[in-house]
């Protein structure tokens, strides 16, 4: 299990790392999700040794780590922009831990081979990682990183300079391998959509502080705050009410309480569409309907029709 | 970050410690010896011995081939740059390696193949090139050649032709692109090379001391001058005449330090 | 204004202004000012007791050690030296990041005296090294100290930090981090800048020729050989020592390249 206790981080003037608890349980993969700025990769960097807290402490698996220097504190770390050895082939690249340890060459040849194997980069093992692309040169970091066996796994927005299709397949690779592994993971990301495909328990961070942790449905449907339901998914505000687009009716005719609109555009998204619309006082909405509702109301741009939330969540000041 | 545990506190110290050191012993100590030595005595002896009629004939020896050496070597450099770069001859890797060639050159052989050309057993042995003016000149030239070249072609590649291209969709002529857009872009790097092409020009000294003749009051320039005091047993000449040197050398240090983050964010 | 702007730009355009004319004259002027005298240079040598006298085999092989020498204490000093600049930081960095061009900018005749007047007879010091080798490599040290400095120290900045937090994630010691991650990416600047001090050290004329004393056999350096030779009338004889200079010269820069295209295999 890793533990951050009362963890403060200050660069100059910025506080970074503004007092923070957390708890990660062994075998696990948590998500710390955030905007810029909010503090998740320093955390993630302190829990890694690569920044020491100005206050704090960092527990892993029952021992006081704060004062360990990252070498001696069994953590893997993948890096955003890959950190590869270019002067060094893939099949170096990933040995080097192994190698920094002395351990035999064939202990270190099997356990490659085996990485390489893993990662599927098994017949690219001569290659440097300038000649590789960034979905295998992430994917060299990964095994660079599991093959010292640490007991801690840490990926700081690793899909993060990846484009859309590879890093959709990686994360799944990710989570298949970490169902087989089960290594003990963080991810850090701002893609909520990645933390809550991939993650079991996802901490959301916001300028230097958590604001809830729990798994990603909880989250979704019992989100703690307004920051947290507005960065996790799509929200309508009304008001003091905040109301997911899928949770919007539309009617034909008023009924009761439904309030009046105006279609303003209709964005056709494949299954889904998102239907724009405008108040008469102004206030713009979104509902989110499949095909099906939308052709069976005859949604046109123009159209006036009524809408009504489902659902709709209020934050009471505590 | 600020939080570099790499070295230990210990290791970084010791490093500091030897760098500066090094270059104190080097560098720092030596030249402000001679500063220190050059006014021991007051101002009065090192004035009159930089004032001598031979020391400010030297001087302008050494300004009059500074000021024919920079700005041919400045058009030529901004010419050679543009061929090189933009127009993509074959044998523009020669040239390129031509340009090279003086900074790899001894000055004494510099000054040996021009008095083998121009001299008087030489190809286009004439009179009044070696042991005068013209000849220094060519060798003030020759040593100082590269440097415009050089600062101006990594910002040529650098800034790529795209800017020029918008200019000539857009109706530019060559010359208008040129002052324009081109002009612009690498004058940074230009007033660069021209700041090291000048310090280059004005401490020249092997080259010169072999095809000049050395004639003191007539083909002597201001280094050759130092040369020339000391084995004369004049110390404080040979020390006064190398302060002023090294307060141009300094004037050249600070232009360096000012232009060189402008050229590096052109 | 339309109309003009509506032709596409014709493939001689493309190149540039006036391709003719850059490239001409940058050709005629290279020929003029070093091709022609270096061809002069070429056709004159003459006379092989001028190469192969002991005197000039004494200052030859003097040159080369003396230069060898130096390079080495560079890429050791110079590398020192960029790291304190770029990774370390203390009030003052800037003057000392200026200081390291003086060399560049410094007449190397100024350069010798003020190594004479603070290491040579009368040394406040104490310190007399005038008249002997050690003369010889002080002085070389001075003027081929910016080289290995300015080589490396672009690479020390743009280097990828993050490489070096990954080998310490994954076990590695400071020691085995700069040894296996920082060195190997820096060496082939520390190869350039060592190319560019040989070779500079080989031709030094200004900077030794007061402090070394020039005794011959003893102190004489390789270019001040030459110039002996031109003073004692026999120019020919000087254009072949300067050709074997050069020859050896080359031989060394080529090899170096070799070396240090070796080093980057891995950026192909």
């Amino acid at each position: 299990m890793i533990e951050a206790r009362g963890i403060v981080k200050r660069f100059g003037d910025f506080t970074a790392l503004d007092g923070i608890s957390v708890e990660v349980p062994t075998g696990s993969l948590t998500a710390l999700l955030g905007p810029s700025g909010s503090g998740k990769s320093t955390l993630l960097r302190v829990i890694a040794g690569l920044e020491h807290p100005d206050e704090g402490q960092i527990i892993l698996e029952g021992e006081d780590v704060t004062r360990v220097a990252p070498q001696s504190r069994g953590v893997g770390f993948v890096f955003q922009h890959y950190a590869a050895f270019k002067h060094m082939t893939v099949w170096e690249n990933v040995a080097f831990g192994l190698r920094i340890r002395r351990r035999p060459r064939a202990e270190v040849k099997q356990r490659v081979t085996e990485l390489l194997d893993l990662v599927q980069l098994a017949r690219l093992g001569d290659r440097y990682p300038a000649q590789l692309s960034g979905g295998q040169r992430q994917r060299m970091g990964l095994a660079r990183a599991l093959a010292v066996d640490p007991k801690v796994l840490l990926l700081d927005e690793p899909f993060g300079a990846l484009d859309a299709r590879v890093r959709k397949e990686l994360r799944l690779w990710l989570r298949r391998l970490h169902d087989e592994t089960h290594t003990t993971t963080v991810i850090v990301t701002h893609d909520q959509e990645e933390a809550m495909e991939v993650a079991d328990r996802v901490v959301v961070m916001n300028a230097g502080a958590i604001e809830q942790t729990a798994a990603p449905r909880e989250l979704y449907d019992h989100p703690a705050n307004e920051f947290v339901m507005s960065f996790v998914g799509p929200v309508n505000r009304l008001g003091d009410a905040f109301i997911r687009p899928h949770d919007v009716e539309l009617l034909l005719e008023p009924n009761g309480s439904t309030q009046e609109a105006m279609v303003e555009r209709l964005v056709h998204l494949g299954f889904e569409v998102r239907v724009e619309l405008v108040r008469d006082d102004g206030e713009h909405l979104s509902a989110q309907l499949t095909r099906e509702q939308v052709e069976a109301l005859e949604l046109q741009r123009g159209q006036i029709v009524y809408v009504r939330p489902t659902r709709q969540t209020v934050f009471t000041a505590s | 970050m600020f939080d570099d545990g790499r070295l230990g506190m210990t290791g970084k110290y010791a490093l500091r410690f030897v760098s500066l050191g090094y270059l104190a012993v080097l560098l720092v100590a030596p030249v402000s010896y001679v500063f220190w030595k050059t006014f021991e005595h007051g101002f009065g002896p090192a004035w009159e011995a930089v004032t001598t009629p031979n020391a400010v004939h030297a001087l302008k020896v050494t300004l009059i081939l500074t000021a024919v050496a920079v700005p041919a070597n400045t058009i030529f450099g901004v010419l050679c740059a543009l061929a090189i770069v933009r127009h993509r001859f074959p044998g523009a890797g020669i040239v390129n390696a031509v340009v090279d060639l003086p900074l790899a050159l001894s000055p004494v052989v510099v000054g040996l193949a021009l008095l083998l050309l121009y001299g008087r057993e030489g190809w286009l042995g004439g009179h009044g090139v070696v042991f005068a003016l013209p000849g220094m000149a060519l060798a003030t030239i020759f040593v100082s050649l590269p440097f415009v070249v050089r600062e101006v072609v990594p910002v040529l590649r650098e800034i790529g032709t795209e800017q020029e291209q918008a200019a000539a969709t857009l109706g530019a002529s060559a010359v208008q692109t040129f002052r324009r857009v081109t002009w612009p872009a690498i004058r940074w790097a230009v007033a660069y090379g021209v700041v090291l092409t000048t310090a280059r020009a004005l401490g020249e000294f092997g080259a010169v001391s072999v095809v000049s003749g050395r004639l003191a009051g007539e083909t002597e320039t201001l280094t050759l001058h130092v040369q020339d005091r000391y084995q004369s047993f004049d110390e404080v000449g040979a020390y006064a005449s190398a302060v002023v040197l090294a307060l141009i050398a300094v004037t050249t240090l600070i232009l360096m330090t000012r232009l060189k983050p402008k050229e590096e964010t052109q | 204004m339309a109309a003009k702007a509506a032709a596409l730009p014709s493939p001689k355009a493309r190149r540039g202004p006036a391709p003719g004319l850059a490239i001409g004259i940058s050709t005629l002027y290279l020929s003029v000012i070093v091709l022609l005298p270096l061809a002069a240079l070429a056709w004159r040598a003459q006379g092989w007791d001028a190469i192969t006298s002991d005197q000039a085999v004494s200052s030859l092989k003097l040159t080369i050690v003396a230069s060898a020498i130096v390079a080495v204490v560079n890429a050791f000093a110079g590398t020192a030296i960029a790291w304190t600049l770029v990774r370390d930081r203390f009030p003052g960095q800037g003057i000392v990041n200026a200081l390291v061009d003086l060399p560049f900018a410094l007449p190397t005749i100024v350069a010798g005296l003020t190594l004479l007047a603070l290491y040579g007879p009368n040394s406040p010091a104490g310190v007399n090294v005038a008249f002997t080798r050690w003369a010889i490599l002080l002085a070389l040290l001075f003027v081929t100290l910016p080289f290995v400095v300015r080589t490396v120290q672009p690479v020390l900045l743009e280097l990828d930090r993050e490489m070096e937090d990954a080998a310490a994630s994954l076990g590695a010691s400071k020691l085995a981090t700069f040894r296996r991650i920082v060195l190997p990416n820096i060496l082939p600047a520390i190869l350039s800048g060592v190319a560019l001090a040989f070779a500079r050290a080989v031709g030094e004329f200004g900077a030794v020729v007061l402090i070394s004393g020039n005794l011959p056999f003893k102190t004489e350096v390789a270019a001040v050989y030459v110039f002996g030779r031109i003073e004692s009338g026999d120019p020919g004889g000087a254009a072949a020592a300067s050709v074997v200079i050069l020859a050896i010269t080359f031989g060394v820069l080529l090899g170096i390249g070799g070396v240090r295209r070796w080093a980057t295999r891995h950026d192909r």
